[in-house]
């Protein structure tokens, strides 16, 4: 699995290799039929619209994810505006209960790791619950290190798989 | 399921066992010199006699302290074990040991197995025994064959007759199947006992195998439970509102230590199996999990963060006196405790590795045993001679099973129905 700075990276590589390709075989393209013409096609369809207070609402324009440092499970700055518009939509929309998944990466020993899961999972409930959001709609639990998203044992794959992922489980629009 | 006591009439010695040492292995030694051995098949009209000399002799070179002989180079064929074998035709192929049995079908269709171990430079019979059995249980008379053969020369348990319960996994890391699992040592006879609809791990055997003590995902609540191998029969462990998880028995089996989880923070508890009351060991806003128990059932080794870095920590077992033991490099985990009671085998993180090491109760003596990319988990052999333990394969390529004597010597892959993690070793099987 790619993230995103990665991706960005390889799709900046290619386009250097396609402009090289381009200065270097100039003269065969030159001798190459022309292209067909082009042909009208239609506008693509408009995205489909996200229902407010579904579940992909919630995943795209909320975001369900944050990180951890290695073996850490304070909230990370970086992400406490994820959680705030966690909090914020789940006031808004009060039927919606949540677990809250705790993944840790694999350098750690299964025990430690699904006890280390559980505090961060517990981190993010708590945050949530700082803003308002009651204890009675938020659940935890821990994977430990048993559901990476990511498999390479690299840095950035670690960070990845570091990580508290707030799931509906009840109450969103369908 | 059958229940794993078998209906076994055992062993009359033939003979009085002669009070010689010549033919000796010293186990604390690993594999410098295995033994050679000549263990030529069963005597018998039916191929279970090849059966069972050829579990034989795979079982004792396992274990790196014997080194069977190749059958094709026996210059003689045993025929009767009733009469003194031709010493010199042993001598000749330097078996140093003589194994020789037969298997005698009786009128009520059970086996009768004899076997005779020979000293063969001091030219005399150092142990004769006599087994009956069903003729389905042949393997486990070839284990049971083994141990003898083991602990009549090395001077320890045997551990052949003994049962693996492990975590069978398949499918990507990223959406991994694992399933409760169990095997003889030998890795035969796999059984499953989870379809793999939910996520299991950490699994233990009771003292007398017949129960599992496991972690569950059933229901996407992590939970600690119980699985009967007798009935089949699986039940969660207490009503906790939260994960409960690494259990182990204590020595006697009655008692059960586990860690429940309560807003983030996992401390360790007893439970009573009789009447399900839990007692809470630890309580301060560390993580504490991974509890072994002493031998003797009056301590208990866990692993805590309260010091800042996961170490290692012994107990007594009503939560008295904690006391840090580890202080060698790195983060130390999964501490268990040796069935003789002298040492504990660990998981050390440091480095960017994780390697299996072992240590004295006091922490003195630390050496790592394993050199894996990421071998954690051990469990000890009911002699505390040999160890098992999950070795994953770097970048999310799977796990595996690997033994180790505790000598560091002898490392090698445990034969498993594909991947698999998270050996526990039974007890002997009584």
């Amino acid at each position: 699995m790619m993230n995103i700075s990665n991706f960005l990276k390889f799709a900046a590589l290619s386009a250097v290799l396609a402009l090289g390709a381009c200065t270097t075989k100039k003269e065969a393209v030159a001798v190459a039929p022309p292209p067909p013409p082009p042909v009208a096609t239609p506008a693509p369809p408009p995205p489909p619209g996200i229902l407010p207070g579904s579940i992909q609402d919630f995943k795209v324009n909320v975001g369900d994810t944050v990180q951890f440092a290695y073996n850490e499970y304070n909230i990370l700055e970086t992400d406490k505006g994820t959680l705030q518009k966690q909090a914020a939509w789940l006031n808004k929309y009060p039927q919606v209960a949540i677990t809250v998944e705790g993944h840790a990466d694999e350098r750690g020993t299964r025990e430690y790791n699904l006890a280390l899961g559980a505090r961060r999972a517990n981190a993010v409930k708590e945050f949530l619950v700082s803003l308002g959001v009651s204890t009675s709609r938020l659940q935890t639990v821990s994977y430990g290190k048993e559901r990476p998203l990511c498999s390479s044992s690299t840095e950035d794959c670690w960070a990845q798989n570091r990580r508290g992922v707030s799931t509906i489980t009840s109450g969103a629009s369908t | 399921m059958r229940k794993f006591l078998l209906p076994l009439v055992a062993l009359a010695a033939l003979f009085a066992t002669p009070a010689l040492a010549a033919l000796q292995v010293d186990v604390t030694q690993g594999n410098a010199q295995p033994l050679p051995i000549a263990i030529p098949d069963f005597v018998t009209t039916d191929p279970v006699g090849a059966n069972i000399a050829s579990v034989v002799r795979a079982d004792l070179e396992r274990s790196g302290l014997f080194k069977p002989v190749d059958p094709r180079a026996f210059v003689d064929k045993v025929t009767n074990i009733n009469v003194v074998p031709n010493f010199a035709n042993w001598r000749v192929i330097s078996a140093q040991g003589l194994v020789t049995g037969d298997v005698v079908q009786q009128p009520d269709g059970r086996l009768r197995v004899d076997f005779r171990l020979w000293d063969v430079y001091g030219e005399s019979q150092m142990l004769g025994q006599q087994f009956f059995t069903q003729p389905a249980n042949w393997r486990r008379i070839a284990h049971l064959v083994s141990d003898a053969i083991y602990e009549r020369i090395t001077g320890e348990k045997g551990y052949f007759d003994t049962r693996i319960v492990f975590i069978s996994e398949t499918g990507p890391a990223t959406r991994r199947v694992k399933r409760l699992a169990v095997m003889d040592e030998d890795g035969a006879n796999p059984i499953f006992l989870t379809r793999g609809d939910y996520m299991v791990l950490t699994p233990r055997f009771n003292p007398t195998a017949q129960m599992i003590a496991y972690m569950s995902y059933i229901g996407a609540k992590p939970r600690v439970y119980l699985f009967d191998l007798e009935t089949g029969k699986q039940e969660v462990l207490g009503n906790f509102p939260n994960m409960t998880f690494s259990p182990r028995f204590s020595p006697d089996g009655n008692k059960l230590a586990l860690s429940l989880e309560n807003n983030g923070n996992s401390d360790i508890f007893v439970m009573d199996l009789r009447s399900r009351q839990v007692t809470r060991l630890t309580s301060d806003p560390a993580i504490d999990t991974a509890p072994s128990f002493s031998p003797d059932g009056r301590q208990i080794t866990f692993e805590s963060d309260r010091g800042g870095s996961q170490q290692i920590y012994i107990m007594n077992v009503d939560g008295s006196n904690q006391r840090r033991v580890s202080f060698g490099s790195g983060r130390n985990g999964t501490p268990v405790w040796s069935p003789r009671g002298d040492l504990i085998a660990f998981t050390k993180q440091d480095g960017g590795r994780f390697d299996i090491g072992v240590m004295r109760v006091d922490g003195s003596g630390e050496r790592l045993i394993s050199s894996g990319w990421e071998d954690e988990g051990p469990t000890w052999a009911p002699n505390g001679r040999v160890l098992m333990f999950t070795r994953s394969i770097q970048g999310g390529r799977g796990a595996q099973i690997w033994s180790v004597d505790v000598t560091g010597r002898n490392e090698r892959r445990v034969m498993t129905p594909g991947d698999a993690s998270d050996p526990a070793w039974s007890p002997l099987i009584q």
